[in-house]
């Protein structure tokens, strides 16, 4: 492969990794779908190269492109294709419910955070009172 | 492995297993209506393995092991082989003989004071758990095959943690019950390691092959860390320092079950592991270091401990730690003549330390406290408990003419005599230094017992009144099986004869080659019985001044308590994982999707390129076509522009520009099918993006992102140069392997019969039919592929 097409891969994943991490649903669709292009050139470079249509009959089939490589990036395509309608049909409930497409933090995990830290000063305590009580003791 | 038939032509030992299991499981679903009758349905699974195990035992103290087979995973080689001989034979006669009396005793123990309270509906199924727990046990000594063993082992640790934890609305019981598991388990888990490494090493996972072939040379290193990981999970079980925390706490359990399990039987289970492999191993790699250290300190450690306890039961359970490292020391050097004393002691501990818990249950249930602070001596009828509490005792000491004493005199003799290893004498020393604080701790029992530490300010501080004067004494029922331990205790010091035969024949078990003395109760004025009387001597003094002591012991704990205890570093590292649990859990699942993805992109891209960045071969052509430069121009600036423009619209636009730079690029690569679904899809994608974009404004208003700007450019650079390394590597790879697959092997497939077409669109019209529309009738094959 050569240094270009692994440039224009490795931009892909960049501008879209860098969607990915924004709060807007449209452009978190719009970052999917570059990261989908940079796998399909990752997909597609892994065979041998730049050669004729691997169509039978149009030519020798030693110098044919390696379909197999080919076959995966059409189905990356039609993956990639079906997220982003979903997220589509994501991003319009979220337009009808909440006339944004923002996606909000879940406030239910911070809140699962919190209390785990609060149980924990609480066991702290209960282990120094334990340790006052052992203490008596001996 | 020889071949063997699946089942040997007898098959008593497992029908005495499974009888155990059968009868513990029936007592468990029936324990509501049973209540503390379930314990005489108990005592007949061990009543039966006593009267099975006389059968045998001509037989086997000739010499003559019973075994069974079964194969069990042929594959692997995993049989439940079963073998008695007479090491197993007398820990047969420990497990189920005490267990039986312990079943009788257990009878009394839960009868309520007054009848017409109801006995608590927990104790039937108490009764099943310990019949379970007396056949597991049995599984443990008779076990032939490693595998067999362990998995014994294993039941035994979670029936005991089922029985701590019986009274499960207690929380002292559950957290001791889990202290309890949390360290024999990891210890279990260390064993199976350890246990494998062993078995690969010898060759065989039975235990009577490897004797006779041990492994010596070869991976030496691996068969030492194998040992090694044997004793931790021996020491686990055995409560050895710095494991022990765990047995004290689980006296919270009733006094049957401390008796039983965590005197008796259950503990001794490392000490068994480490008898069956110290004539093996006891001299390679760090076996006899690791062991005698270990040893030495828990006995000194048990001692001190047993030394400070006001409560008796306490006592005796720092009392058994104590014993169990002079038990390690005895059994794992090696030596034949040292392995007879730990038979001895062996017999001569679970006689005595059984019948000291009875002791201690009869006055905790009659009285109602076990504090050496609240007794303050008994009335009428109590003379055959304290008799039997008297006697254990000084047993314990080492007095004459029991068998504790008999068992402490072959103990000295074997260090003396035949102590030739590096360190002997000062295991020899501390032996001597700890049979002292077992004395002490024995007569502190003995006083307590009877009264001398009575506390009339300790007493009026309690909340609840108890007069151990008028106590009721107990029935016959309840004292009779600490009364037959106590005549057996007797009668064994008068008369060594009667073990003579089982210690001698059960020491050539372990040592083919041993040549045992016959014990005796008078062996002559030897050094070891200058010993004995210096033990003794001294000890007595050290009750005599037992104030002095208890203040000097009070400072020197003080000073300890600089030190973490055992038990204090397991609540801390305990504490530790959760916490720790706790925290990555708050970082890492804090409700964030910016977060959430970024921890994932960075996983997912940072991980593989640790070994990517090593097959780094530098880069390879820059260029291959100037096709691609105006290609990927286009394709960089446009994913540049759809990730900077504040317009929605634009935005998708600048994704369609990508999209259809994509198709451009399949048909130079060589994929026309690819450009014209890439094409399609594109647009369609384009048109829905519109058709959502209707609805929402054009632009969009700033919101604070989760994470600050600079990490996210952080993270999606670093994506990007993990991406790009990945591609170039990888693509280094596949032209390294592929060139030598000559592609002309396609052409063989192209055969009549077989039309598989290697196209795209073929493997498409499988894998993805809605996208059919999209493939040229020029090399649509005429067969499609089922």
């Amino acid at each position: 492969m050569s240094v270009l097409l692994a440039f224009a891969a490795a931009m892909l994943f960049g501008t879209g990794t860098w969607l990915l991490l924004q709060r807007r649903l449209s452009r978190i669709i719009v970052g999917v779908g570059l990261i989908g292009h940079g796998s399909n050139i990752l997909l597609l470079t892994s065979g041998n190269g730049r050669r004729l249509p691997p169509i039978i009959g149009s030519a020798d089939p030693t110098d044919f492109a390696d379909p197999l490589p080919q076959a995966l990036a059409l189905t990356s395509i039609v993956i990639t294709f079906g997220v982003t309608a979903f997220l589509f049909a994501l991003g319009y409930r979220s337009w009808k419910l909440t006339n944004d497409d923002i996606v909000e933090d879940d406030v239910e995990d911070r809140y699962i955070a919190r209390r785990a830290v609060d149980a924990e000063v609480a066991e702290g305590e209960a282990a120094e009172r334990e340790r006052a009580i052992e203490e008596d003791r001996v | 492995m020889s071949l063997r038939a699946p089942l040997a032509p007898s098959a008593s030992m497992f029908a005495l297993l499974a009888f155990h299991l059968v009868i513990g499981i029936a007592i468990v679903a029936a324990g509501q209506q049973l209540g503390r009758g379930g314990f005489a349905v108990a005592a007949t699974a061990p009543l039966a393995a006593v009267i099975w195990a006389i059968t045998q035992a001509g037989g086997v103290l000739d010499g003559k092991p019973v075994t069974e087979s079964f194969s069990w995973v042929g594959g692997l080689g995993i049989s439940l082989d079963l073998r008695l001989d007479a090491f197993a034979l007398a820990m047969v006669a420990l497990v189920s003989g005490i267990g039986f009396l312990i079943c009788i005793y257990a009878l009394a123990y839960f009868k309520p004071h007054d009848p017409s309270t109801p006995v608590k509906s927990n104790v039937g199924r108490l009764a099943g758990m310990m019949t379970v727990f007396a056949g597991a046990m049995l599984g443990v000594v008779l076990s032939d095959h490693l595998i067999a063993l362990f998995i014994a082992w294993e039941l035994t640790s979670i029936t005991s943690y089922l029985l701590i934890g019986n009274d499960d609305t207690s929380p002292r019981a559950r957290a001791a019950a889990l202290q309890a598991i949390l360290i024999t388990g990891m210890g279990g888990l260390v064993l199976l390691v350890g246990l494998n490494i062993v078995g690969q090493a010898a060759g065989t996972y039975r235990l009577s092959e490897i004797i006779e072939n041990v492994p010596t040379t070869g991976s030496s290193t691996a068969l030492n860390a194998g040992l090694i990981c044997v004793l931790i999970g021996a020491f686990t079980k055995s409560a050895q320092a710095p494991f022990s925390s765990w047995l004290p706490g689980a006296m919270v359990a009733p006094t049957p079950v401390s008796a039983y399990l965590h005197s008796a039987t259950m503990v001794k289970a490392g000490v068994y592991l480490v008898a069956r492999m110290a004539p093996m191993f006891a001299t390679q790699g760090n076996w006899r270091v690791v062991l005698l250290t270990v040893g030495s300190a828990t006995m000194l450690i048990g001692g001190l401990r047993a030394l400070r306890q006001h409560d008796l039961k306490l006592l005796l359970a720092y009392g058994t730690v104590s014993q169990l490292g002079f038990m390690m020391l005895l059994f794992g050097t090696g030596d034949d003549h040292i392995a007879q004393a730990g038979v001895v002691l062996l017999l001569a501990h679970g006689a005595f330390k059984a019948a000291l818990f009875m002791v201690v249950g009869i006055v905790d249930h009659e009285v109602g406290t076990r504090d050496v602070r609240r007794l303050g001596g008994f009335g009428k009828g109590w003379r055959l408990t304290l008799v039997a509490g008297v006697v254990g005792a000084a047993s314990m000491a080492g007095l004459p003419p029991l068998f504790g004493f008999i068992s402490k005199e072959k103990a000295l003799d074997g260090y003396i005599e035949h102590g030739d290893f590096v360190g002997s004498t000062v295991v020899l020393t501390v032996i001597v230094v700890a049979s002292i604080l077992t004395f002490a701790y024995s007569a502190r029992f003995v006083l307590g017992l009877l009264g001398v530490f009575a506390d009339p300010d300790f007493e009026a501080s309690c909340v609840d009144d108890v007069d151990s004067q008028r106590a009721q004494a107990p029935s016959l029922l309840f004292v009779g099986p600490a009364l037959f331990l106590t005549v057996f205790t007797v009668a064994v010091g008068l008369a060594p004869v009667i073990v003579n035969r089982l210690v001698e024949t059960a020491t050539m078990a372990l040592h083919p080659e041993a040549k045992p003395k016959p014990v005796h109760l008078w062996s002559g004025f030897n050094t070891a019985f200058v010993l004995s009387l210096a033990v003794i001597g001294t000890g007595t003094a050290l009750t005599v001044f037992r104030s002095r002591v208890a203040a000097g012991l009070s400072v020197a704990s003080k000073a300890m308590r600089l030190v973490p205890s055992s038990e204090q570093s397991f609540n801390f590292l305990l504490r530790g994982v959760g916490v720790a649990a706790r925290r990555v859990t708050g970082v890492l699942q804090n409700g964030s999707l910016p977060i959430y993805v970024a921890i994932i992109m960075m996983t997912a891209t940072g991980v593989p390129l640790i070994a990517f960045a090593q097959e780094w071969t530098g880069f390879g052509d820059v260029i291959e076509t100037p096709v691609h430069v105006a290609l990927v121009a286009m394709i960089i600036s446009a994913a540049l522009g759809a990730s900077i423009v504040r317009r929605r619209i634009a935005a998708a636009l600048m994704l369609g520009a990508v999209g259809y730079a994509m198709a451009g690029l399949y048909v130079v690569q060589g994929a026309p099918d690819l450009a014209l679904t890439q094409f399609a899809i594109e647009t369609l994608s384009t048109v829905l993006f519109v058709l959502v974009l209707r609805y929402l404004p054009s632009t969009w208003t700033h919101r604070a992102p989760a994470l600050a700007a600079p990490m996210r450019i952080g993270v999606s650079v670093f994506v990007g140069v993990s991406v790009f390394v990945f591609a170039l590597v990888a693509s280094g790879g596949r032209s390294r392997s592929a060139r030598r697959s000559s592609p002309r092997s396609w052409s063989k497939i192209r055969t009549p019969r077989a039309r598989v077409r290697m196209s795209s669109t073929s493997f498409s019209s499988t894998s993805a039919g809605g996208t059919r529309w999209v493939k040229s009738p020029s090399y649509w094959s005429p067969r499609p592929v089922r």
